[in-house]
């Protein structure tokens, strides 16, 4: 009987481990003739998560273990006052990002893990505050995803601003794949649209539907790590983490569902499925996917005059592989992919900053400045 | 093909949920290994794998580990501390940093004799959650 188990056992795994994926059809080549490189500007960081720059050209500088570093004159200064931050897992302080009219009103608004509320655990936090000296002060919290879980996986998150001036900011599905993301009524797995004090827009997709959590403005998201407005659009762009394969670029738009856990391009760690379909009526395709997955983190769209090799390519840090990846668009088509400066180590994330320079954030390195080769 | 494979899934669930009933019950140690696979499910598998093979270059096996069980204390030190600067993994160097995960003291213990117990690894001197907490950076 023992024999017979085993070959049974055998014969399973054989059937389900080769769950076949269809890979991109693009693939990630190694530059031809890259005419660019990199200059670390703030050194000795471990995971700087967000970054932003203030009018005077310093820089705000998250560290997941939750430090807050005003970067300026060449000097990393401690800001007091950052927030009480969870450390768990891939939570802890996250993104960073200033007010559009910053100059007036000095909001500066950030993302973190937090242990507000009853239950034990955490879950993502909106906060914001202003810089005065070398304090935060002010601070308000905005949204406090509920409920809390002791799980370590997927708080997201990035914060962005539109044209109109509206909020936006992601959390992941926190670990609980079949619960959440697909669920209005509840947290985790969404995008969130808000005004920028915190409150819900009447035009919300979801204000008039029962119990939903009114600041959603889509869902049936992973774990979206990279999002930046489109410089040309003004489109809110978003890339998230699958899981073993399915890694994707979505562009965001109001009600929509990107489909995650129902449809996938991505399969389990384990190599088993939890779907067969990789598309659906009434959820959305990704713009792009990425089989095997790259672990996305941080992104950028370039638009500077500074890189004219590079004008309208989307840049995205990847984790995984420990590159740059330049992806170039004809009519929201990715056509090429390239990898840059590949081997410095986990690119957390990528910001076209105001000064037109492009900078990196690089795990156990620091942030580097992307310059023209001499 | 259907009814051979749910044939196939019937034997496998049995054969899982009996060994579960036989080994899993009373052991304290293969309790710890238990709680320990689902940590590793949450905070672990993504960089180092679901065999333990971790990532080329990047991510330290686990798997068949020589500095993993040789370094009993620097390895619960890097789970409860994060793990900074070269480690030297079965001849290769690695040089990757692995943040504090936020675990508590009993969670390092069951996810550390869940990877010295797995794919390939044998420790039969359990870690407890005193060992761990004994253990200062």
């Amino acid at each position: 009987m023992k024999k017979l188990n085993i070959l049974l056992i055998v014969i399973f795994v054989t059937c389900f481990s080769c769950a076949q994926q269809a890979e991109s059809e693009i693939k990630a080549a190694e530059p031809a003739n890259i005419n660019y490189m990199t200059q670390v500007v703030v050194p000795e960081l471990t995971i700087p998560w967000g970054m932003t720059f203030l009018p005077d050209g310093s820089m705000l500088i998250t560290e997941k273990s939750g430090e807050l570093f005003h970067f300026k004159n060449g000097e990393k200064i401690n800001i007091e006052g950052a927030p009480d931050v969870y450390v768990r897992g891939q939570g802890g302080f996250l993104d960073i990002e200033l007010h559009p009219d910053y100059e007036n009103n000095g909001w500066i608004y950030m993302t973190h893990s937090s242990t507000e509320g009853e239950d034990e655990g955490g879950n993502t936090a909106l906060i914001r505050a202003k810089l005065n000296g070398n304090t935060l002060v002010d601070t308000e919290v905005l949204y406090k995803a509920g409920p809390n879980t002791k799980k370590g996986q997927h708080w997201g998150s990035r914060i962005e601003f539109d044209n109109e001036g509206y909020l936006y900011f992601s959390i992941g599905d926190r670990g609980n794949r079949d619960v959440n993301p697909q669920d209005i009524t509840r947290d985790c797995g969404k995008i969130y649209r808000l005004h920028d004090d915190g409150s819900v827009p009447a035009d919300n997709p979801f204000v008039d539907a029962e119990n939903a959590k009114t600041a959603i403005y889509s869902y049936g998201h992973r774990n979206p790590q990279g999002m930046v407005k489109n410089p040309f659009t003004g489109a809110i762009w978003v890339n998230e983490h699958g899981p073993k394969g399915g890694d994707e670029i979505n562009i965001i738009r109001k009600g929509n569902n990107y489909g995650w856990p129902v449809i996938s391009y991505g399969i389990n760690y384990s190599g088993t499925t939890f779907t067969d379909i990789t598309e659906k009526e009434g959820m959305e395709q990704p713009l792009f996917y990425w089989v095997p997955s790259i672990a996305p983190s941080g992104m950028t769209i370039v638009s500077s005059d500074k890189y004219p090799d590079w004008k309208g390519n989307v840049l995205v840090g990847s984790l995984k592989f420990e590159y740059l990846e330049r992806l170039v668009l004809e009519n929201n088509e990715v056509t090429k992919r390239e990898k840059l400066f590949e081997g410095e180590g986990r690119v957390r994330n990528v910001v076209q900053a105001p000064d037109g320079y492009i900078y990196v954030a690089i795990e156990n390195l620091g942030i580097a400045r992307i310059v023209q080769k001499k | 093909m259907k009814l051979l494979l749910a044939f196939f899934l019937i034997v496998l669930s049995t054969l899982v949920i009996s060994n579960q009933k036989t080994n899993y019950n009373t052991d304290p140690l293969q309790e710890s290994i238990q709680r320990g696979s689902e940590i590793y499910t949450d905070f672990c598998i993504t960089c180092h794998m679901p065999n333990g093979e971790g990532v080329t270059d990047v991510y330290p096996p686990l798997a068949k580990s020589d500095y993993l069980m040789n370094n009993r204390e620097g390895s619960i030190k890097g789970l409860k501390y994060g793990q900074e600067g070269e480690i030297i993994v079965n001849g290769k160097t690695y040089n990757s940093y692995m943040a504090p995960l936020g675990l508590s003291d009993d969670e390092v213990a069951d996810v550390m004799n869940f990877i010295t117990n797995s794919w390939g690894n044998k420790n039969d001197k359990m870690i407890t959650e005193e060992e761990v907490s004994n253990i200062k950076n």
